[in-house]
């Protein structure tokens, strides 16, 4: 137990190095003020996998380690759509989670944002469209942004956030 | 490579056993020893095989004129064996070889639904891959299926009328977990059947995430494969890539440089040390001690940034490409490399002394998820999962492929099979891996990184069998008249630990399913295709 604390105190808080990347940390204030704003200072997203390689949900996870620690600016993850401000969802839409999406987009409580990740849920991505895939997420549900990237970096993934909630009013959209 | 001798006892037992066969001289499907055998004898085949003591690897089909031609691969001491037979397209059957080896349970009914093969005396009627989004009686890696499917379709409907296996008696009640999981991980049904705590049975269905990676490959260049191999499994992008890439250059007698061969060991040990790390890290998240998970995951972002800033990209997708890599190690990177693997060595084990110290983590992964060896050498499991049961095929040492061919390696093994052994087994084989990278740095050859591939005149075939960090890879690719892909097939790993999930969970509660499930770490993805 000891040496647990130890190496605690040792390592120390690797989130602060972060605070010396302007970029991120920048965003990231940006962000807690828009989500105070809109969202009473906490954000909850329901992360969706319609189909993506895992790619994406590997830089979706690296948001919330101890260099990113994306909780600080307000923004957490939750188990049930019916918590959810937020889905965002990653891949091509696979045509077997064509109904699970759907579901799980109507499970959310209104008013609901959809935010597509990554090149697959952007435009269908390497996969496209097929007998397999449905392409896009704005070829099943509404989406309200896009975060380009294969996969996008936590970076983009936070820049990505802060440019749907960020914005005041929000028109949903359709890319394809 | 000689193929033909290392099949001598074989030839043997399928000439005792009466199977009328053809040994291909030049075997197209190097480094396997390629044996066609009748149809009516292809039980005789695999049970002859399964009683030599070959274990299951792959099994593929495809479309070959008027008939289905059917390939599966078995190795032995790491010597592959690819029997093929085939199947008339009027009346597509062969008998099953799923008795003989269960592992090729789902295989065979994947190779079912999507080219209408039938296996007779299969154990189990049920579809697998196909849930919704296409008929029973349409089968899309057919020429005529069209890659886009039926017009018009649709939104595709959910897939409700899949039977489950279901129990009955007093107190018992089933658990549908899934598709949609509480968190950021892929989609997949699992049907548990509960007295209280205890699990009875866990049904996995899969196939949710089905992209027609197999169709969509049809048709491809060279390069557009290897992207798509990237993609299969994105934890993965390194070793499929390299799978896809070597089963091109096999077919194309293409050849990387040196330097480009010893730099993909590289990326694949980072893979390896990235996903293990991360695995061990959230293991521990599993059973609550988020020490590790923190620790551990700053470790992997570490790995991660140096990724982006040594190859352009931070999971290292589309660097392995045909002919060698997309990037030359430049300037001071491979110094870079070698001094995080002495920091990561120092800090990992810094970290693993504490976990091992900790009586409470001690206590839920000890005998928590026991896979015995009887059953894993059954299953045929593979990767960390089968080295942590006693069965400790690892392709780099036992079917070795440049460089690993002149490199000395351990592969651990232990016997217990249960959560802390599968974490155990990932710890060996991140210093394992530690290790090769600072060896094949310090004697990395000089040159191009890269050799033209130039594309096979004409059709042709090949193998790519590589080690991924979940295990054995094989990719089966053809290539066309024209010079596209006619055929692609991946097998990722977790064909052969999936349905060891199913086993190695009898006799744990329901809590501890998370655990066992992040122990095993099947991608989805890499098995839904």
């Amino acid at each position: 137990m000891l040496r647990q604390l130890f190496k605690i105190q040792r390592v120390g808080l690797v989130t602060e190095a972060v605070v010396r990347d302007d970029a991120f940390e920048l965003l990231g204030e940006e962000a807690r003020r828009a989500i105070g704003r809109r969202f009473a200072g906490s954000l909850a997203i329901r992360q969706l996998d319609a189909g993506s390689c895992n790619g994406c949900e590997l830089e979706i996870h690296a948001l919330n380690n101890a260099y990113h620690d994306i909780e600080r600016f307000g923004i957490h993850f939750v188990a049930s759509p019916r918590h959810a401000d937020l889905l965002l969802v990653t891949g091509p839409v696979s045509r077997h989670m064509e109904a699970a999406l759907r579901r799980t987009y109507d499970a959310m409580p209104e008013p609901k944002l959809v935010l597509a990740a990554g090149a697959c849920a952007v435009d269908g991505g390497e996969f496209g469209v097929s007998y397999a895939s449905c392409g896009a997420v704005s070829n099943v549900i509404p989406v309200d942004g896009v975060i380009p990237g294969c996969p996008p970096t936590p970076w983009a993934l936070l820049n990505g956030l802060l440019a749907l909630v960020g914005r005041r009013e929000s028109q949903p959209t359709r890319p394809l | 490579m000689n193929g033909a001798d290392a099949t001598y006892e074989l030839r043997v037992a399928f000439k005792q056993a009466g199977v009328r066969m053809r040994i291909h001289r030049r075997s197209r499907l190097t480094p396997a020893c390629e044996i066609g055998i009748r149809p009516p004898h292809w039980a005789n085949a695999s049970r002859a095989a399964r009683a030599a003591g070959y274990r299951f690897s792959a099994l593929w089909a495809e479309e070959r004129g008027h008939s289905l031609l059917l390939t599966a691969l078995l190795e032995r001491a790491g010597e592959y064996v690819a029997l093929r037979t085939r199947a008339r397209i009027a009346a597509p059957s062969v008998p099953s070889i799923s008795k003989e080896f269960p592992a090729a349970d789902r295989p065979e009914r994947h190779a079912r639904d999507l080219l209408g093969l039938e296996f007779e005396g299969h154990p189990d009627p049920r579809r697998w891959t196909r849930h919704q989004a296409w008929g029973a009686s349409e089968y899309p890696l057919r020429r005529r299926f069209p890659v886009i499917g039926a017009a018009a379709a649709g939104p595709t409907p959910p897939d409700l009328g899949y039977p489950c296996v279901a129990a009955q008696g007093a107190g018992v009640f089933e658990i549908p977990v899934g598709p949609v999981h509480a968190g950021i991980i892929e989609p997949g049904h699992f049907r548990f059947q509960a007295v209280g705590e205890d699990i009875l049975n866990l049904e996995e269905r899969l196939g949710y995430v089905h992209k027609g990676i197999e169709k969509i490959a049809e048709g491809r260049d060279p390069d557009g494969l290897a992207r798509l191999a990237g993609r299969i499994s994105g934890d993965s992008a390194v070793a499929h890539a390299w799978a896809a890439c070597m089963a091109m250059e096999r077919a194309a007698g293409v050849l990387p440089p040196p330097r480009g061969l010893a730099l993909r060991a590289v990326l694949a040990e980072r893979e390896r040390v990235i996903n293990h790390l991360w695995d061990i890290a959230a293991i521990c998240n599993d059973v609550a001690f988020g020490f590790a998970y923190y620790q551990l995951g700053r470790l992997v972002e570490d790995w991660r940034r140096l990724n982006a800033a040594v190859f352009g990209h931070r999971l290292m997708l589309d660097v392995v490409v045909p002919g060698g890599l997309s990037t030359p190690l430049a300037g001071d990177a491979a110094s870079r490399i070698v001094d995080q693997c002495a920091v990561t060595r120092r800090e990992f084990e810094s970290i693993w002394s504490i976990l091992q110290e900790n009586a409470s983590l001690h206590d839920r992964l000890a005998a928590t998820g026991v896979l015995a060896p009887q059953d894993a050498g059954d299953l045929g499991a593979v990767g960390f999962v089968g080295r942590a049961s006693g069965h400790d095929f690892d392709v780099r040492r036992d079917a070795p492929y440049a460089p690993y061919d002149a490199l000395e390696m351990n592969v651990p093994c232990l016997a217990f099979g249960d959560v802390a052994a599968r974490a155990r087994i990932r710890h060996d084989e991140i210093l394992v891996s530690l290790d090769l990278i600072e060896r094949l740095l310090a004697s990395v050859p000089d040159g191009a990184v890269r050799n033209d591939f130039i594309v096979p005149r004409g059709e042709s075939e090949g193998l790519g069998i590589v080690d991924g960090w979940r295990g054995e890879i094989v990719t089966f690719v053809r290539f066309a008249a024209d010079g596209r892909i006619a055929r692609f097939f991946p097998r990722d790993p977790s064909w052969l630990t999936w349905p060891a999930l199913e086993r190695l969970i009898h006799g744990n509660i329901v809590p501890d399913f998370p655990v066992c499930n992040k122990s095993v770490n099947g991608s989805y993805s890499g098995q839904d295709l």
